[in-house]
């Protein structure tokens, strides 16, 4: 086994030990933090498999951006060391046995599948290459996916501002 | 990075995909089922680029619908996170069931 498998076995543990503890564990802002590990392991992955423009993205929109609004929000709506309940054992033996039947199931699906590996050459995954294909409005372009989005993100932001403004009674 | 084949990426994502079905099935926190749903997406986000670093290497479509997916996640979360500070405010719990006036 080369190193570059071995680090790919200690990334996938990592990403998956992180994963589980963040779906565990009792303190909120643990798991929080948990997640956060789990993410940037997921960045690991990428880095790994040479896609080094996901992987900043990654970093940037869900360790920067996401994780941290996670963490703002835990502030805002309780005490970060308040214990969570702890769900009935009923629960939770259903959710175990409804995970890992889906989990079984789904694997032997994918583990005796033959993948047949792409033959082309490979093109590099510039940032160079990500851009002109995004921006292009030929067959392959994906000029209007990136303004829908655009359009998205602006109708999310209006629409969060909308949610949470705070209406003063006073007020008509 | 050829020596691990492809089953071996899948099934990180599997188990990270039930990973987070999991959380979303035990906690009754809105909070930490969104951090269950990130981690869904992000296990989606593992298939797409390693079907497109192994499959098909001349393409570059998978790393487009990553960065669409991870784009969506986020304005997904702003929203969740919008609705939960307005659901404290009014019953003062984040808990899911403790919002249930428009359960039939």
């Amino acid at each position: 086994m080369s190193a570059s498998a071995i680090i790919f076995y200690l990334i996938s543990a990592f990403i998956l030990g992180a994963g589980l503890l963040a779906v565990t564990t009792r303190k909120i802002f643990r798991s929080a933090i948990w997640l956060l590990f789990s993410l940037i392991g997921v960045a690991g992955l990428y880095f790994w498999l040479e896609m080094e423009f996901i992987a900043a993205v990654q970093i940037i929109v869900y360790v920067g951006g996401i994780v941290v609004l996670i963490i703002f929000s835990i502030f805002l709506t309780q005490q970060s060391g308040n214990v969570m309940q702890k769900a009935s054992a009923s629960r939770l033996i259903f959710s175990i046995l409804a995970v890992c039947i889906g989990f079984l199931l789904t694997y032997f699906l994918i583990y005796p599948y033959a993948f047949k590996p792409g033959s082309n050459a490979a093109i590099a995954v510039s940032v160079r290459n990500i851009g002109l294909q995004m921006l292009s409005a030929s067959e392959h372009g994906y000029v209007l996916p990136f303004e829908v989005v655009s359009i998205l993100l602006l109708a999310a932001m209006i629409g969060c501002i909308v949610i949470a403004m705070k209406i003063k009674p006073e007020e008509k | 990075m050829n020596e691990v084949p492809l089953n071996h990426i899948l099934f990180v994502s599997t188990a990270l995909f039930f990973i987070g079905m999991f959380g979303l099935f035990t906690r009754r926190n809105m909070i930490t089922m969104l951090m269950s749903v990130e981690l869904i997406l992000n296990s989606v986000n593992i298939n797409f680029i390693a079907f497109n670093k192994y499959l098909y290497p001349d393409k570059l479509d998978g790393i487009f619908f990553t960065i669409f997916i991870i784009t969506i996640a986020a304005a997904e979360a702003a929203v969740a996170i919008a609705i939960i500070i307005n659901l404290y405010r009014t019953h003062q719990s984040i808990d899911v069931k403790d919002a249930e006036e428009m359960k039939f």
